[in-house]
């Protein structure tokens, strides 16, 4: 499918359709199987996204088979470099003591700036050469995906309730939802619906903002990639501006998660 | 929106990288950043020591040349005070010496003097009687009249 036969919206469409299949096989627009249904899987979101984490996984792990006291190698400084700069971050928020916080912000972090990485890739390089393997379509930011970032957002709020309860007792959980911000008990009820809003408005945001920036950054790339010549320049300095966008990202979702574990840790 | 079965796969992803973070990546490499801070921290303390025990050893070894000096000034002038003191003493004794060489000098000359005082004394008086003899022409004894030679003699 070459660039020219098609209109730029039917462009834009085509790449942020993902490449799905479910139990009937590999689903395309035209076909048989449009597959819209829930039991459908976008492979190319799970198949980026799972290659992505393993490269973190795999990269921080040979670190750590490594690590020494002794003066570490550049690989070694760099990746301690990221994992100190988590470690302060988790430090200068949570005051708890939780084996899961600080590794859950670090696999956050550095997976989410991986995915959203691949936004700086140019939109039809890796289309083009899934194509030549006849795949039809090709997503390969996963983060722009919001199967992809609801379920980090999922994650993070199972480990709010839990701790939430962990550390207050369900009872102290459903006090601290009913009896604040108003501290009458004919207004626990109002109480209930604000605060249960604020809970739920935490994984919704979380999800939301990490999506929307980068599926909104995505689409502007895939603009650009429409306009013909000029798109080079254009696109060298929407990529320059993902500079910031990217790594901002990541470092928020991670930051809120710390932020919302700690308040989960905190008794009132 | 799309959600679907992808969410579940994607979710169960991110548990299973986050426990194998957490077990098998974040604490050797955090383990091993504390490790090194501590020593790091270590070094530091041992090298402000080791600065701290310079200052004191050089404070000492100012102090331990000063001493020197000081101790090396005195032991100059107490060598000057018994240089001066010994040349004197030696001046003395020669002087004492000289006085002593001179003095028996003079004796010598005394008794030597007075050995040819009395020589030529005697050879004096033999002298006169033998001029006397002459004179009178006739033998006068000389014991007979040694008193008036001894009398002469003594006047000489």
């Amino acid at each position: 499918m070459s660039a020219a036969e098609v209109t730029s919206q039917e462009y834009i469409k085509h790449h942020l359709t993902n490449l799905s299949a479910d139990s009937q096989g590999l689903c395309s627009a035209n076909s048989l199987n449009p597959c819209d249904g829930f039991w459908t899987v976008h492979l190319d979101t799970l198949g980026w996204s799972v290659f992505l984490g393993l490269v973190f996984i795999t990269l921080f792990r040979s670190v750590a088979k490594k690590a020494s006291t002794g003066v570490p190698g550049k690989l070694q400084c760099a990746v301690e470099m990221i994992v100190e700069f988590v470690d302060d971050s988790v430090k200068s928020t949570f005051h708890g003591k939780n084996p899961v916080i600080a590794p859950l912000a670090l696999t956050i972090f550095v997976w989410v700036l991986l995915m959203n990485s691949m936004d700086w890739v140019p939109v039809d390089l890796i289309p083009r050469i899934a194509e030549l393997f006849g795949l039809h379509y090709m997503k390969a930011v996963p983060t722009t995906d919001p199967n992809m970032t609801f379920a980090l957002a999922l994650g993070v709020f199972a480990l709010i309730i839990y701790y939430s309860i962990k550390v207050k007792g369900i009872g102290g959980f459903i006090k601290e939802l009913t009896t604040q911000p108003f501290g009458h008990w004919s207004l626990y009820p109002v109480n209930f619906i604000l605060e249960m809003v604020t809970l739920l408005a935490r994984p919704l945001s979380l999800a939301l903002r990490l999506f929307g920036n980068l599926y909104a950054g995505e689409l502007i790339f895939l603009l650009i990639a429409t306009i013909g010549l000029f798109q080079l320049p254009v696109h060298f300095l929407w990529a320059a501006f993902h500079l910031l966008v990217i790594p901002l990202q990541a470092f928020i979702f991670m930051m809120l998660t710390i932020l919302y574990l700690s308040l989960a840790h905190e008794d009132h | 929106m799309n959600l679907n079965m992808t969410l579940a796969g994607e979710l169960i992803a991110f548990i299973v990288f986050v426990i194998f973070c957490m077990k098998y990546v974040w604490p050797p490499i955090i383990g091993a950043i504390e490790a090194r801070q501590a020593v790091i921290a270590d070094g530091l303390a041992a090298s402000d020591r080791a600065a701290k025990d310079l200052e004191l050893a050089q404070e000492k070894a100012t102090a331990q040349l000063k001493d020197a000096k000081a101790q090396a000034a005195s032991i100059v002038e107490a060598a000057k005070k018994r240089e001066a003191q010994i040349i004197e003493e030696a001046a003395v004794k020669a002087h004492a010496e000289k006085d002593k060489i001179l003095a028996s000098g003079h004796a010598e000359i005394d008794t030597e003097r007075n050995q040819a005082k009395e020589e030529l004394r005697q050879q004096v008086a033999i002298l006169a009687v033998a001029g006397a003899e002459k004179i009178l022409e006739r033998s006068i004894d000389a014991a007979a009249h040694s008193d008036i030679l001894d009398k002469l003699v003594a006047e000489l």
